[in-house]
């Protein structure tokens, strides 16, 4: 019996197609509830997640591209359909940037005081650090 | 008409709401036409449809109420979240053009979206049956979605020339929408088709299951023949070239021949169903029949 008890209709066609999948899948220990998600699975093959997309967004009044999260999606054109689907349903934006997450090199937490504790103290590098010269304009 | 921003709904809610109050952080609702609109109108008397504009909005409007109901199903079901959501939005849109073509054809004797939705009986029904028939597998639903968003696209590009000026204003709404729709499932069709042997042989099945329903979409009556010669809307027999040529193009792609099935003898339009569409209902209108005029 299908969820609401309607009258599913290729019901045969997916069960014996669902069949085929258990059987070249029969060995995969892992594989406990997830017939169900491999029936409509495309390729059926288990622990075949979607990679990941970090999204970027310009709203209409943005001069760049802000990150706004994160999605699943088998290549390129549909992570921008999903972003599209995700991230803009409430007129946020007029562009979309996607990039395979695999693909962002990021600093590492740990060395954060190496890495960005040493500006501190150094006020010259800021502009009210130093004193206006007489008879400069328009500063 | 200008009273307020809402009178002239052919344009949708004018003016102040538009771009000229936008900032980089707001976000705006945008200023199209919403089903509210058509109902506050109706309700007006500034706009009504004539008996047959109102009988064709409850063809196009039961199409897309039916077709939401159907799809609103794969909610927590689809492969991925993500295609969760994206059939959740195309689901939404169908219901807001469900919402505005009922509301619009309720104008000819006062009933609401919400009666005619919900207090309907089978047969009043005026859908094609293409739209009722069952999700299936996911190859089944997109092959679905692919055929009803080309017929969809092409019946509302042309509706945005209607001599009723409310039925052009849906569907320019519902045309950018609709092509979206049509994006989306020709992405599928064409990764379903191209992928494993498995995928391939699921989208070929699917086209079978699904293509005996395409004829009825174009099948020309008496009422077509009067709305296409008041200019008010297409003959859907002369949406079929193009249709067949756009399908046609994605079909080639993705390496797939039109299935060669025998078309369905329909009869949607005139109130006769499939087997499917009295269980939609008994679950799309028991809480409105079981708690009459109930809300939250």
């Amino acid at each position: 019996m299908t969820p609401h008890g309607n009258p599913e209709f290729p019901a045969s066609t997916a069960d014996s197609g669902s069949r085929s999948i258990d059987k070249a899948e029969d060995q995969s220990a892992d594989r406990t509830n997830a017939a169900a998600a491999a029936e409509i699975r495309p390729t059926g093959v288990t622990g075949n997640v979607w990679p990941i997309w970090e999204v970027f967004v310009r709203s209409s009044r943005g001069l760049s591209h802000v990150h706004a999260g994160s999605l699943h999606a088998p290549d390129a054109a549909m992570a921008l359909r999903n972003a599209r689907d995700l991230y803009t349903r409430r007129n946020e934006g007029v562009s979309i940037w996607v990039v395979p997450a695999e693909a962002i090199a990021s600093s590492d937490p740990d060395s954060k005081g190496s890495f960005f504790e040493s500006p501190q103290g150094k006020d010259y590098r800021h502009a009210t650090y130093y004193t206006k010269s007489e008879g400069v304009k328009h500063l | 008409m200008h009273d307020g921003g809402h009178g002239d709904i052919s344009v949708g809610v004018s003016g102040a709401a538009g771009d000229s109050g936008a900032s980089a952080t707001r976000i705006t609702p945008g200023n199209a036409l919403r089903p509210e609109d058509i109902a506050l109108a109706v309700s007006r008397g500034a706009a009504k449809p004539s008996e047959d504009v109102a009988e064709f909005a409850l063809r196009l409007g039961d199409d897309a109420l039916i077709l939401a109901q159907r799809l609103g199903h794969w909610i927590s079901r689809a492969p991925e979240l993500e295609e969760d959501v994206a059939l959740g939005n195309i689901a939404l849109d169908e219901l807001g053009h469900a919402r505005s073509l009922l509301s619009y054809a309720g104008g000819l004797d006062g009933r609401s979206e919400d009666d005619l939705a919900y207090l309907r009986r089978e047969h009043e029904f005026r859908s094609a049956a293409l739209f009722e028939q069952p999700n299936g597998d996911f190859a089944v639903t997109i092959a679905r979605q692919f055929v009803v968003s080309y017929y969809q696209f092409e019946l509302y590009r042309r509706l945005t020339s209607s001599t009723d000026s409310t039925l052009a204003g849906i569907a320019a709404k519902a045309v950018k929408e609709v092509d979206y729709h049509r994006d989306h499932s020709a992405q599928w069709v064409l990764r379903l088709a191209l992928g494993t042997d498995e995928s391939r042989r699921r989208m070929i099945h699917a086209f079978k299951v699904i293509w005996p329903y395409v004829d009825e979409l174009f099948r020309d009556d008496e009422l077509t023949g009067r709305l296409s010669e008041a200019g008010a809307a297409p003959q859907p027999s002369s949406l079929r070239e193009d249709f067949d040529r756009l399908t046609g193009e994605v079909l080639a792609e993705a390496e797939l021949e039109v299935p060669n099935v025998q078309p369905t003898p329909g009869g949607g339009r005139r109130g006769l169903h499939s087997e499917h569409l009295g269980y939609i209902l008994a679950e799309m209108q028991v809480l409105a029949r079981e708690y009459p005029g109930a809300s939250w």
